[in-house]
């Protein structure tokens, strides 16, 4: 009899990887979902084809590189990325944005640089800065909220728009963009910068109809369900909570301070904690473990400093949302954030008095 | 504000970072009794089963042996015996599987039970009377090493040598599916704390604690019934995590104070023993019962009857298993120790050892096989998981890179392989294994550095040595030379060869520093033969042919004779310049030289062929070797063989040359030897 030679330990939990992301992508559901009502199907055609393009790119250059593409494939971090690119780009966006920015991603940022556990930058928002930098237009093509949206857009209609740049109907981009009374939206975000820069108080802005009383209409909620999604993250243990509450945390602390001390030229706590991806970036893009922070001093350190960027870019940046470039910035200061946090080890007096 | 003692005393519990809750699965073993297993048919007694070295072997094959007879010495600190566990005969004394998770072949002594369970004499001792160097004595002749799994030789943890504030018990037994420690209290408490007060004899600390995981209400009621009488002895209750029985964390559940990294727990104050030990020390004193069985948690889902079995040492895990019931799956593991620090057994002939405490023979739903590793997500579980705050994630990527400096700057060294981080870890990498690997590198390069040291230390040493020797043979053939300079001259006894030497010497003298005027002479000469020959010629032409004829012979001799004389006193001078070179040769022994390049002196003597100098170059050569032979013979016992010396005889008698060849070789040989030797 053949007896079946381990290494201790021979028990396990039984959690794996390949779960842990399904989680992710699972507890994005209820964001994606809030983000079809309000903002139209195009979501979930940006989904496909980002998801499609990720296990494509991925098998790709694992052959490219001769490794098995089974167990990699299974592990769906390729799976998150696409979800989180795709519900990061304006649902419109043509399709070959998608397709460019998944491919980018999934080649560029996390297969050349050794593949899962080895990318420096977080693969979706990396993809998505080099989508805005190279297409600003197709970039920043949101369409408002559905009470102001001027044509009502069917699934059908999504997917035309998507790949046509024309709903079914035939309406084009710029009339899709437009509210019935035929005026061009931005997001919140923007709309409040602009305004800001424009001379308007806060209040002034904030009564344009794109607004509900606290951020923007679909917007509050989406940032809500993507709330929900990441308390579920929390709940499961899939992510830890320091990352989330330091980047929350700093954000509101920032803007209540400034709110304070000149209400009329600052969007209010509120408005910033569920304006544009605050709630997405919070728990599920900046909490990604491969680039972000491992240690636990390190991680609120690293939620602390995409607090401050998050609120520097908006309030003083070019770009009308800033987690992408917060989250990328931070992710370069890991290794450094890592190395000065280590936990002091049992019967070790001080991490510094070695050296 | 409480003082940490009265925070300890009054059942204060602190928590350590990590740790993990798998599944503990102890309630399969924890409510039946100990069993008693029948004498197995053989018993395979490994000689060392301790952290140290193997006693000497006290028995031979054939022999009969009591129960309790020590097998082997304890005859160094280091060392503790093992004992016969019941009367029979030692029928073989050979290597067998060690119970290691190498599985390397160890010495062991195979014991076949007569049945007749025959007690050697007994000695029981009374705590009241017998002095700590006794009972300590018999602590280690009764073989008792740390129960626990460290299997370090407890007469040297408990041999007072340091002030002993706090005594723990460590009956915490954090490992899924074991409960033996479990089982020893619920039905040995009494034997136990009589343990203990032999323990506090010898140590006499302040405080005892008892520290026992709360899943163990039977076992924690005995103990405390049994400690009622005693004041200072504390049962603590500490939560279900695993790894709290592990040393450390145990000492920072129940005083909050941490062992400082790369030091024992006594230099805090702290002895720890297991519950275990403790249990087979008041066995040892009290019954002369030396450590010749234990309890073994044989569990597992592929057993009938799980249940924890008190097994002799050295039952074979085969009829432990068949004992309790065993229907092996295929491809079966058999674990020996716990799920999370145990390890697998190539073959079930592998005997029960003083520090097996479980037999664990799972089913595969039970505890599934590692699926594939796949990559880190540095997701840190395995940091939030670990006891001893390391960054398992940063501790792979370095031993992945085999950085050994980044190993030891991340504490590697700290790490425990309690398993808690391979445990968490979602992409199931085998961290321990990697920690286990990257060690035994390290520790590999540490051994080829010291002992490239030692080399160099060596080669420097040997270096110096024959500078020294060369130095102290020039300086004795330098006086020896004198010694002979001045014997000859107080003598008078002119040697043919230095009065050569001196004439030449002294010509050489007189001609070179007139070397200008000489040629100058020379040139004169020429000119006076020139101007002779013309007016030889003039008169040639003026006389005739008879006066010529008579007069050219005493031309010519008269003009030869300088030159000739010139050529000879050249000759003459570089013969004796060779004869200078030997006897300067024979009179200083050449031996040094010779000996170090032995090529070089068969040259010498080929060029030096004339035929007495030679005798004698080859006789001194023949002494000298022999002298040499003669002293290396008294200062190494191993002589070089006397071979050599007839060889080089028998060779002096049929060619001198072959003769100082063979004398070379002689003394290179030799040499060679001293030095082996000396290294």
């Amino acid at each position: 009899m053949s007896f079946k030679i381990a290494s201790s330990p021979h028990n396990h939990n039984q959690k794996s990887t390949s779960q842990l992301m399904l989680l992710v992508a699972a507890a994005c559901i209820p964001g994606i979902l809030i983000q079809a009502v309000f903002f139209g199907y195009g979501v979930l055609v940006q989904l496909v084809l980002a998801v499609i393009t990720a296990w494509f790119t991925e098998a790709l250059i694992l052959i490219l590189r001769e490794k098995r593409i089974l167990p990699r494939l299974k592990d769906n971090s390729a799976l998150v990325t696409a979800v989180l690119l795709a519900v990061s780009i304006p649902p419109y966006a043509p399709w070959w944005i998608i397709v460019l920015g998944t491919a980018f991603a999934i080649i560029i940022v996390k297969q050349l640089y050794g593949g899962l556990g080895n990318n420096p930058f977080n693969p979706a928002m990396a993809a998505y800065i080099m989508l805005l930098v190279s297409f600003p237009v197709q970039m920043t093509q949101w369409l408002p909220a559905l009470p102001q949206q001027a044509a009502e857009l069917t699934p059908a209609d999504a997917a035309c728009a998507v790949f046509t740049g024309y709903s079914c109907s035939g309406y084009s981009m710029t009339q899709l963009q437009s509210t019935p009374d035929g005026i061009t939206m931005a997001t919140p975000l923007d709309t409040l910068r602009m305004d800001l820069s424009a001379g308007l108080t806060a209040s002034e802005s904030l009564q344009k109809p794109i607004f509900n009383n606290i951020s923007g209409h679909g917007w509050f909620w989406v940032n809500l369900a993507y709330l929900l999604g990441g308390l579920l993250l929390l709940q499961q243990k899939v992510i830890s909570w320091r990352i989330p509450l330091a980047i929350t945390g700093t954000l509101f602390i920032l803007s209540l301070l400034s709110w304070l001390s000149s209400p009329d030229t600052n969007g209010s706590p509120l408005f910033h904690l569920f304006a544009g991806a605050t709630m997405l970036g919070a728990f599920f893009i900046a909490t990604d473990p491969v680039s972000a922070s491992t240690t636990d001093k390190g991680r609120i350190y690293y939620g602390i400093l995409i607090g401050i960027l998050v609120y520097s870019i908006r309030k003083y940046g070019g770009y009308p949302d800033a987690f992408a470039f917060a989250v990328v910035l931070a992710n370069m200061t890991v290794p450094l954030i890592d190395y000065y946090t280590k936990p002091r080890a049992y019967g070790h007096t001080s991490r510094r008095r070695k050296q | 504000m409480e003082t940490l003692f009265q925070k300890i005393q009054s059942g204060a519990l602190w928590d350590f970072h990590g740790g993990i809750h798998p599944p503990t699965r102890k309630s399969q073993t924890s409510q039946k009794p100990i069993a008693v297993m029948p004498v197995p048919e053989r018993l395979y007694i490994p000689l060392r089963q301790h952290t140290g070295v193997a006693g000497q072997l006290l028995v031979q094959e054939g022999q009969r042996v009591l129960k309790g007879q020590a097998l082997t010495a304890s005859d160094n600190a280091m060392t503790v015996p093992v004992h016969a566990a019941t009367s029979g005969t030692v029928i073989a004394i050979t290597e067998h599987t060690s119970a290691h998770p190498s599985s390397l072949p160890e010495p062991a002594i195979i014991l076949e039970p007569d049945g007749l369970d025959e007690w050697r004499p007994r000695e029981p001792m009374s705590l009241t009377t017998a002095d700590n160097h006794a009972i300590l004595e018999r602590i280690q002749d009764s073989g008792i090493a740390g129960l626990g799994g460290a299997g370090f030789p407890t007469h040297l943890k408990i041999g007072k040598y340091q002030e002993i504030k706090y005594l723990i018990i460590n009956a915490a037994e954090c490992e899924p599916y074991i409960t033996a420690d479990d089982l020893l209290m619920q039905e040995e408490a009494t034997t136990i704390v009589k343990g203990i007060d032999i323990l506090c004899k010898l140590l006499n600390p302040q405080i005892v604690l008892i520290g026992l995981e709360n899943d163990k209400p039977v076992a924690s009621a005995a103990m405390k019934a049994a400690c009622s009488q005693r004041q200072n002895y504390h049962i603590r209750e500490v939560p279900v995590k695993y790894p709290s029985g592990g040393q450390k964390q145990l000492i920072k559940l129940l005083t909050g104070q941490e062992v400082p990294s790369g030091r024992r727990s006594t230099d805090i104050g702290i002895v720890m023993l297991n519950i275990g030990t403790v249990f087979a020390i008041a066995q040892a004193v009290l019954d002369d019962h030396p450590l010749i069985s234990r309890v073994v948690t044989v569990t597992g889902d592929t057993l009938s009857q799980p249940q924890n079995v008190l097994a002799l040492i050295g039952t074979p895990v085969s009829t432990l298993l068949s004992y309790c019931g065993f229907q092996p799956e295929r491809r079966q593991r058999v674990i020996m120790g716990g799920p999370m620090m145990g390890f697998t057994l190539p073959d079930l002939s592998v005997p029960v050892v003083k520090i097996t405490n479980c037999i664990l023979a799972p089913t595969h739903k039970e505890l599934p096989a590692a699926r594939e590793e796949t990559d880190c997500i540095r997701c840190s579980a395995c940091a939030d998981a670990c006891p001893a705050t390391l960054l398992p994630q940063q501790l792979l990527w370095y031993s992945k890179a085999q950085d050994t400096d980044k190993l030891k700057e991340y504490n590697l060294f700290d790490c425990i392989e309690c398993g808690a981080c391979a445990y968490v870890c979602p992409s199931e990498i085998p961290l321990v294994q990697y920690y286990r690997v990257a060690k035994a590198d390290i520790r590999e390069q540490q051994r080829d550095a010291l002992k490239a040291e030692q080399t160099k230390a060596r080669f420097d040493a040997r270096n110096q040595r024959l500078e020294q020797e060369k130095q102290e043979r020039l300086r004795r053939n330098q006086e020896l030379a004198a010694a002979r300079q001045k014997a000859q001259q107080d003598t008078g006894a002119s040697n043919a060869v230095a009065d050569a030497l001196a004439r030449i010497k002294a010509r050489q003298q007189q001609t070179e520093p007139a070397g200008d005027q000489n040629r100058e002479h020379i040139i004169a000469e020429r000119e006076k033969q020139k101007q002779q020959a013309r007016a030889y010629q003039q008169r040639k032409t003026v006389t005739g042919q008879q006066t010529a004829e008579a007069g050219t012979p005493a031309t010519q001799s008269e003009t030869a004779v300088p030159a000739e004389n010139a050529q000879q006193a050249a000759i003459a001078a570089a013969i004796a310049r060779a004869k200078a070179k030997k006897a300067q040769t024979k009179s200083a022994p050449t031996e040094d030289i010779a000996a170090e390049t032995p090529a070089a002196a068969v040259t010498t003597a080929n060029e030096t062929t004339t035929d007495d100098p030679r005798k004698a170059a080859i006789a001194a050569a023949i002494a000298r070797a022999k002298a040499k032979q003669a002293q290396q013979s008294t200062e190494a016992k191993e002589a070089p063989p006397a071979a050599t010396v007839t060889t080089t005889n028998e060779a002096a008698t049929d060619d001198p040359r072959k003769a100082a060849i063979a004398a070379a070789v002689a003394r290179a040989k030799a040499r060679k030897q001293t030095n082996s030797e000396s290294s």
